[in-house]
């Protein structure tokens, strides 16, 4: 879950890492006057989640106040991703001795936090890739208490001496236990800039905090007033959306989601997991526009299955339904038969009608397999592979 | 042979008497696996199909030697499960359970390297030598797992659960089958990743391929290709990878915790590309996979 | 309406039985038992179809307890 940058530089000044001098404005003229206050040229970074924008898109310089209110008028109108910007900060322009860039996150193969510094400011990955001579790492234990002389082998691997070195140390310590306290997958500061009087400013920061880590971390989520539903996907839930997560959230039996729109007319039902992925693949592969992404797994209950295939088939423009799975170890192929089934029944329509292509092999299939007889609905076993499923769904339904 | 189980492996269930173990626990045992004993807290003295429930892990490892454990207790204990497991005196522990943040999955994993156990997931589904061992809950009923897993000559390593017993059943199939399957878990931070059981796969003379699920997310491939290149492997592998139309939708998340194209490492194309180049044969279709790997086998 | 399970339960074997009402809805993992009057139990008609076939009912109660799959009649 990504932090806005405005929330990101709380959490650093909270935890004594400074940041340069910024205003964070909600209109043009709150922009113009926190350009006047801060003096002299400034950045504005349009608060903002879609990584498109924040790629590109999403930041401008203005030499004057007037020019400031004018871009961060533009900038405040932009579409992030059906949302407007949280606001724009505006940055000061400040001269840096020296301009370094720091991240720590979790290195999957040695299965440990990692600090990483760069003697130049940027996204340590691509500095990585350009300047390895510029990049240090340092792993670090998230069982035992952090020790700070793990940032400052870190830091004085850089080739950093002196008062720059115990200074820098400071800030990389901070930063690397906030990231483990508040469950971060990612702490970025691309640019650290030292000042004239020897200290360091962070210019810019990113922060994830991770989904599965948000239930313990309501008090920092209160202090900086993100609200429990505030999911900060890369774009705004549809209705289908929250329709969907809300049968997730109704029943703990099971699995259904993510639950994603796409604007084609396959309806899926299909296995949670990877089988989603693979099967979303083939269905696209064989030449199919998907209207959904809704996984299924875990075992969901009937109910459950009832109310993912009832969301399906009432969204406009979805005529049929294809229920595929890999084969499946947990979740029952007749739970799920009967849900589908259910559901269709419930809404008025015939099963063979509904359902273009039955593809749940593996547990219970034997009694998956006498539902869908008993209804006319055709199944394909496990001798059907994924991609033969999705492009008998794709021939059924049309592209 | 086979890696990590054997037929003589003996296994508890921590959590044993949740809904979905109490279903496994019977497959299990169905299948011919060794559940010696199950731990949920408070309900010590029951039993599970005849499998006796204690209260805590030391008072089975009291007793008796314990090869393995699975834990599939709720979120919210499974860290001190695995911690328990651990202080036990285990050394094989699956953890079924998903949704573990990172920072807990990582605690596990070094306590577990210090004290010289192993961890495979979280959120897995554990594994299986077919028709000798299932440590965990790879493939449904005792009926449908043996349609699905068959004694043969790859081993398959997924970071899907479901996609394991897919790929499993089509390398069954095509009569290959498999010497192991792994189900390793979907997460950003696993106990144990394509290169690390890479050599027990290369040392089992069952074995002769490796075959992979990956996902969008992570480095665990980018790391596979660079052990390829550095260790000359005897074991031809076999990639594929899910969820090729994520990188279309960076940030978005799908399938499993870890599956997020964030990075350029993320995306299935990295991947691809990567993999290839380490004379890794990468399948776009399930369905070809057996057909590539008896290519690479000469079979 | 269930469409694709019924549970037909004989009250009187159950009422005769002592604690054999509070066992069945103790034992279904789907909640299709509930305490009814009289000693007996009540099958809660919502929960029918999401019978996971475990059999736990049918062996608390062999005989007063049936499970029938509808889709094989």
């Amino acid at each position: 879950m990504r932090l806005y940058e405005f929330e990101a530089k709380r959490v650093l000044a909270k935890h004594r890492i400074p940041v340069a001098p910024q205003k964070l404005a909600n209109t043009a003229a709150e922009a113009e006057a926190a350009a006047t206050e801060l003096g002299g040229p400034v950045t504005l970074r349009a608060q903002v989640l879609s990584p498109k924008l924040l790629k590109a898109g999403s930041v401008e310089s203005a030499a004057t106040p007037a020019e400031a209110a004018k871009k961060a008028a533009k900038l405040l109108d932009l579409d992030d991703g059906g949302r407007k910007p949280k606001g724009v900060l505006v940055l000061k322009k400040v001269d840096a001795g020296a301009d370094y860039s720091l991240a720590v996150t979790y290195d999957g193969t040695r299965k440990l936090p990692v600090m990483i510094a760069a003697t130049v400011p940027g996204n340590v990955e691509d500095i990585a890739d350009q300047h390895p001579g510029k990049v240090a790492r340092r792993h670090f234990s998230a069982l035992l208490p952090f020790s700070d002389y793990t940032a400052k082998e870190l830091v004085s691997s850089l080739g950093i001496k002196g008062a720059e070195l115990t200074r820098l140390t400071g800030v990389v310590s901070r930063l690397a236990r906030l990231f483990l306290d508040y469950d971060l997958t990612q702490a970025n500061i691309p640019s650290l800039a030292r000042l004239a009087d020897g200290s360091f400013a962070a210019r810019d920061c990113y922060m994830d905090m991770e989904v599965e880590g948000r239930a313990r971390q309501g008090a920092i989520l209160a202090e900086l007033g993100i609200a429990d539903d505030d999911t900060r996907a890369v774009r705004e839930p549809t209705a289908f959306e929250t329709a969907g997560k809300k049968i997730d959230d109704d029943d703990p039996r099971g699995i259904v989601g993510p639950v994603v729109e796409f604007d084609g007319n396959i309806g899926l039902v299909i296995g949670a997991g990877g089988g989603s992925l693979t099967l979303t693949d083939a269905v696209i592969k064989a030449g199919g526009r998907p209207a959904n992404y809704a996984a299924i797994g875990g075992n969901p209950s009937v109910g459950k299955a009832v109310a993912l295939t009832k969301l399906v088939l009432s969204k406009p423009g979805v005529e049929k339904i294809a229920v595929m799975s890999n084969v499946v170890s947990n979740t029952r192929a007749d739970l799920v038969a009967r849900g589908v089934i259910k559901a269709i029944v419930e809404m008025g329509f015939e099963p063979k009608d509904k359902i273009a292509i039955f593809r749940v092999p593996g547990a219970w299939e034997a009694d998956a397999v006498k539902i869908l007889k008993k209804y006319g609905v055709d199944y394909c076993d496990r001798t059907v592979s994924i991609s033969e499923a999705a492009k008998r769904a794709v021939e059924k339904i049309g592209a | 042979m086979g890696v990590l189980i054997h037929k003589d492996f003996e296994f508890i269930i921590q959590g044993i008497t949740g809904r979905e173990a109490v279903n496994f626990t019977r497959e299990c045992l169905e299948y011919g696996s060794k559940v010696v004993g199950g731990v949920t807290p408070g309900k010590g003295g029951r039993d599970v199909y005849g499998v006796p429930v204690y209260d805590t892990v030391r008072e089975i490892t009291a007793q008796r030697k314990v090869d393995g454990a699975i834990i599939t207790v709720p979120l919210a204990f499974a860290p001190d499960a695995a911690f328990e497991a651990i202080d036990a005196g285990i050394k094989l522990i699956v953890i079924i359970t998903e949704g573990i943040p990172r920072r807990d999955a990582s605690q596990i994993v070094e306590y577990a390297n210090i004290h010289g156990a192993r961890v495979i997931g979280p959120n897995c589904l554990g594994l299986i030598i077919p028709d000798v061992c299932r440590f965990g809950s790879l493939g449904g009923p005792a009926v449908d797992c043996r349609k699905a897993f068959k004694p043969g000559v790859v081993g398959v390593m997924s970071r899907s659960g479901g996609m394991t017993t897919e790929i499993c059943n089509a390398l069954s199939g095509a009569g290959l089958g498999e010497s192991t399957a792994i189900s390793i878990g979907g997460d950003p931070v696993i106990g144990s990743t394509y290169t690390d059981l890479m050599p027990l796969f290369e040392a089992d003379e069952d074995t002769k391929a490796v075959v992979i699920y990956s996902e969008p997310g992570g480095s665990t491939e980018a790391e596979l290709a660079q052990w390829s290149v550095d260790n000359k492997s005897r074991l031809p592998i076999v990639a594929f990878v899910a969820g090729r139309f994520m990188d279309e939708m960076p940030g978005m998340s799908f399938g499993h915790a870890g599956t997020i194209v964030e990075k350029k490492l993320d995306s299935p194309a990295d991947k691809i590309r990567r993999m290839r180049d380490a004379g890794i044969s990468v399948a776009d279709e399930i369905g070809d996979i057996p057909k590539l790997v008896k290519e690479r086998i000469g079979a | 309406m269930a469409m694709f399970i019924r549970v037909d339960v004989d009250q009187a074997i159950v009422a005769k039985t002592e604690g054999l009402a509070a066992k069945l809805v103790e034992v279904c993992p789907v909640k299709i038992f509930a305490p009814g009057s009289n000693n007996g139990v009540q099958v809660v008609e919502a929960n029918v179809d999401e019978c996971t076939l475990c059999d736990l009912c049918m062996r608390a109660s062999p005989d007063g307890v049936k499970v029938v799959k509808l889709y094989e009649h």
